[in-house]
This record gives C-alpha cells, structure tokens and sequence, in this order.
C-alpha cells in the first residue's frame, strides 16, 4: 500500500508542472496583451500599465515567469484581486461555501444513485428499470444552467419553498436547492454502476447461498446485495467531488452564493484575467488533489488495485 | 432375435469431411455494424432521437423553412411582446424574435457541436491510437501528456481561452477551446480499445502476411475500434453544445452570432416577469442535447452484444 501511495504522489508531480505550465502558457502566448486586456476599451495610463508589467514579470523571458508562477503559487503568494484583496484571504472565506454546496450535491448525488440504482437493478427489465433509467437520462441531458434556472424559477420564484438566490448569509438550507438541482443532472452514472454491480451481485453464489440457509430477501437485499455493490458508487461519487468543485461556476453565479465559482464567476464578467487565471488554477490543482485521493480510496476499498 | 443381445451401435457421424468449415451462402451478411443497425431499428427511442437529430439539422441548414422573421431585426417597442401571427413565441426584451433565434440558434450550437467533436477526433484518436498500438516509451509519453491535459477540467480551460481571447469570439475558436482539451479523455477510451485488439490472431496473420505495423494499425485495428469512439463522440456532441451554451451565460460565449446560450443568459433578468423567453430556448438546448445524449446511448447498447442479449 505505502508502496502504491508513493507511485501515486509521484505520478503527480509532472501532471502538476504540466497543468500549470499550459495554463500559464494559454494565457500569456495568446494573441493580445493581457495586461492591455485588462483595461477592456479604456485607454490605459501607460505608467499604470508599466507597473502592472513588473507585477506579473512580464518584462522576464517566458520560463522565468513561469517559475517565478511557480514559486508564488507553491509558497502560497497567490497574488491580488484587482480591488485589492489577497487570493488567500478570498480563498478562505469563499472555499468553506463551495464545500458545503458540494457536500450537499454529493450526497444528494450518492442517495439517488444508491436509491434508484438499486431500484433498478432489483427489478431488472421490468418498467420501474426502464422508466428510472430513461428519467436519470433525460435529468442528465438538461444543461445545468436550465436545470438550475428551471429550479430557481418554479422552486424559488412560483411555489417560494426555498430563497431564490442564497447571498451572503449561505446556510446549509439555502444551498439545499443549487445542490440537489446539480445532483439530479448528474447522478445517472453513479445509478448505472450500482444497477452493474446489482445485476451481478443478484447472480452472485453467496447470494444463492444466503438465501439458501433460509434468509429472506428482506435481509438479503440490503446486507448481501446493496452492500457489496457500493464500492463504484463510493468511487464515483468521490471522483464527481472534485469535477463538482471544478463546475460550480455557473451554480454560484445563478444563485448567487458566494463560493469560490462566484469569485471566478464574477472575474470572468469583469474580464480580470489574473484573478480568473489564479482561481482556475487552485481548481485545477484541488481537482487533481481530489483525484488522487479517489484513487487510494479505490486502493482501499478493493486491495485488487494495490498489485497491479 | 431377442432385444437383450441388441448391441447399441453410435450413429455413423453423417457430417462430410469439409462440411464443417463450409460458408452458408444464403446465410444474412453480417457484422458488428449491421447487426448494430439491426438492433437500433427495433427501438422506437431511436427514431424519436433520430427525428428530433434530423429537424434541428435541417433548421441549421435551411433555417428560412422554419421561419419569415428577420432574426437580427429588433423594435424596442416589441419588447417583451406576446405572440402574434407570424411570431409564434412572441418576443424577448431587446424586441427580437424568440422563434427566428431559436431557429438560427441551431446553426451555431451545430456548428460549435460539430467542429469540437471532430478537433476532439483529429487529436484524441491518433493520440490513444498510437499510444495504444506502439507501446513503450511512445506509450508513456503520450499517455503522460494525455494525463495532463486530462486533469484540467476542459471547461475550465476553455473559460481562460475565452477570457484572453476577448477578441476572437468566433465557433472555431470556441470549438479549439472546448476540443483542445477535451480529447484527453477520447484518447484513453481509444487507446484501451487498441490494447484490447492488437494481440488478436488477426493482427498477428496482418503482420505475418506482410503488412507493415502502420498499415495494419489503419486497415485493421482502429476500424475494429471504432465502436465505443462513435458513442463517445456522439455523446461529447451534446457536451459540447452545453459547453458552448455555458460559456454564452459566462459572458465569454460567441460574439456577433446567435446563440441560444446568450439568449437564455438575457432572458434571465426577466426571469420573475417573462420566463417563457427563458423556457422556450432552454427547451430547444435540452432537446438538441437529448437527442445526441440519447443517439450515443443506444449505439452504445446496440454496439455491446453483450447488452442485446441481456435485454
């Protein structure tokens, strides 16, 4: 295990220089001067721009701006919004929101995979089968956005069960709508995997054999089949949490909660592409944290991939 | 003669020499496609996926069938409108057509869908191929380059490229932005199927015939690996679109072309007074989305034997 724990970090490390070289390279080869983007159609005063030059080392050759990035990045300088704020101190206010709207879309996300999964698989080929799939598709195939739009419309705006938008003060049942609105669109994978290993584990000898010593489905059913069929489940959830992190931009713009995504959400209206270059970074860099972790879990959960 | 004395005696095996390997020639041809084909025909999904397909692809490419309305004319005094005749879904808050723009709006969204499945294509395919067939180094290193692009969520990639490309806004750059990395992902599903085939006694009998490794990873290998990159670009067709779509919300979409996704991402300041501006393009997204996300599914399930016979 300590051995595959190793191999794991270290295959990280290229993909993270990787990953934050072509960000930086994207935007700093573009067409285009960035610093001069930042000002939009504004005529700039050029001392101002100047000082921006020095700022981001744009006056250095190309690799050494990007270890200069480097080094900020890993000794956690992660520079200034434009009004002024440290990332850092943005960071930690607006990440603690984002985890709690994506605790919520995971385990609303792991309750409908496990639930209709099962349901599914249980009563394979039958209609309850083919109507659950056919609806977790159709969830599936609705933008987020519509979703989310769809959602603050009839939930927030016609019925008023839940604040239209979450603002300042995000508690966990303001955020109980974004987040249950994002699993819907998403949990068909999660539901598929369980219906997989259902289906299999129905046809499983100690299945036959728990039935046979006389236990009745009752019993069967959620102790020898749901149980052993979890373990996709749990990976996938897992690995949806860091794809959620990364996607919450279009969640927290349209319900204003201010998270993270609202941050980068904000920055990409203003067109503040240092900040909007920062932010995608730390996702970036969480999403592939948040990956690796999956990955011992799954080495965890089924010692199978610890050998190979 | 009594039955006790009767020896029993096996059948002489009536089966000719040669009989065994002999081809049936009236037997239906057959093969991985067309028992495919076979198998969607019977699916009344597939023809409502297939319809729904063919309308918006005909609404891309002859939109002046669908509508009269001039979709870049705008009165302010038709702001918000009602329906009336001629403008079926009345009008939205800058006085445009809603109908004429869902209409256009296919074009760009197909374009979009179209141009990042296949820069998706051009790059993942060879990448996973190779990797795949070669093996060794070639393998590590484009697999390592595949895993960086692959942990970059390609939406967020494509919000920095369209957040510097301020200027640019037009579908290729938008498909560059979405396909330049979401390839990644198509390169593994490809390269797997390569390693799946390419120790098949058919690849041997190429190679042993005299083909070289090239050819046969061409004529042989990527065609039996088509399969499961066909479902995977049909379905990455409708993420794409929802992509595009995004990005318009972002602000950071297309500019100067009509797109549902900036309709929609305007319709919502009226969202309490006018939803239905804001439904009916939705709807139009959803359904073109539905469409594709449903086509890649039941390839998918047509193209696993496997999936046939459980059904």
């Amino acid at each position: 295990m300590t051995l595959y724990v190793v191999k794991r970090l270290l295959q990280a490390i290229p993909v993270f220089f990787g990953t934050t070289f072509i960000i930086y390279f994207m935007v700093f080869s573009m067409p285009g001067d960035p610093i001069l983007a930042m000002f939009g159609d504004r005529t700039p005063n050029p001392a101002v721009v100047e000082a921006l030059r020095e700022q981001y080392n744009l006056d250095q050759p190309f690799i050494v701006q990007y270890f200069i990035y480097i080094k900020d990045f890993l000794t956690g300088n992660l520079g200034a919004t434009f009004s002024g704020q440290s990332v850092n101190e943005v960071f930690a206010r607006a990440f603690p929101v984002t985890l709690k709207l994506v605790t919520i879309a995971v385990v609303a996300e792991f309750i409908l995979a496990v639930g209709f999964g099962l349901l599914s698989g249980l009563r394979k080929g039958k209609f309850a089968d083919h109507a659950s799939l056919l609806l977790a598709l159709v969830l599936n195939s609705i933008p987020p956005f519509v979703a989310l739009f769809i959602a603050q419309y009839f939930i927030g705006i016609k019925l008023g069960w839940a604040p239209v938008t979450v603002g300042a003060n995000a508690t966990w049942g303001a955020l109980l709508l974004p987040g249950v609105t994002i699993a819907l669109t998403i949990y068909v994978v999660g539901m598929r995997l369980m219906r997989g290993s259902v289906i299999e584990a129905r046809e499983g000898d100690y299945v036959r054999t728990a039935y046979a010593k006389g236990l009745t489905s009752k019993r069967v059913t959620p102790v020898h089949v749901a149980r052993n069929s979890l373990i996709p489940v749990i990976t996938n959830t897992a690995a949806s949490f860091g794809a959620l992190i990364a996607g919450t931009t279009v969640t927290e713009g349209i319900f204003n909660i201010p998270g993270i995504g609202k941050v980068l959400y904000d920055a990409i209206i203003r067109g503040e592409i240092p900040t909007v270059v920062s932010f995608v970074t730390i996702l970036t860099v969480m999403y592939i944290i948040v990956n690796i972790l999956v990955d011992l879990l799954y080495a965890v959960l089924d010692p199978r991939i610890r050998y190979v | 003669m009594s039955d006790r004395n009767a020896h029993y005696v096996a059948p002489v095996d009536e089966t000719q020499p040669g009989a065994v390997d002999q081809v049936k020639l009236s037997a239906r041809k057959s093969n991985m496609w067309l028992d495919a084909w076979r198998d969607l025909r019977k699916r009344p999904l597939f023809y409502v996926a297939l319809t729904l397909s063919v309308i918006f692809l005909v609404m891309a490419l002859f939109p002046s069938w669908f509508t009269d309305a001039d979709p870049n004319f705008a009165q302010l005094s038709d702001s918000n409108g009602p329906a009336e005749p001629g403008h079926p879904l009345g009008f939205n808050r800058q006085g445009y057509d809603v109908w004429s723009h869902i209409v256009y709006g296919a074009k760009t969204s197909l374009t979009v869908g179209l141009l990042t499945v296949l820069i998706t294509g051009v790059i993942g395919v060879p990448m996973g191929a190779i990797a795949g067939y070669y093996g060794g180094w070639v393998d590590s290193l484009l697999s390592r380059i595949g895993d960086i692009f692959f942990s970059i969520p390609y939406f967020l990639a494509a919000v920095v490229v369209m957040s510097v490309l301020n200027d640019y806004r037009n579908p290729l750059v938008i498909s560059f932005a979405i396909g330049g990395f979401a390839w990644a992902s198509l390169a593994r599903i490809v390269r797997a199927e390569v390693l799946r085939n390419k120790n098949l006694e058919y690849v041997m009998a190429s190679e042993a015939v005299g083909r070289s490794r090239g050819s046969t990873l061409l004529k042989h290998v990527l065609p039996n690996s088509m399969g499961p990159v066909i479902v995977a670009l049909t379905l990455s067709l409708g993420a794409a679109i929802t992509a595009e779509a995004t990005l318009s919300v972002l602000g950071i979409g297309l500019s100067g072309y009509i797109s549902w996704g900036k309709d929609i991402a305007q319709a919502q300041q009226t969202l309490r007074t006018d939803p239905a501006v804001l439904f009916w393009p939705s709807l139009a997204l959803t359904l073109t989305v539905l469409a594709f996300t449903f086509l890649g599914e039941l390839i998918r399930d047509a193209l696993d034997p496997k999936a046939r016979a459980r059904r």
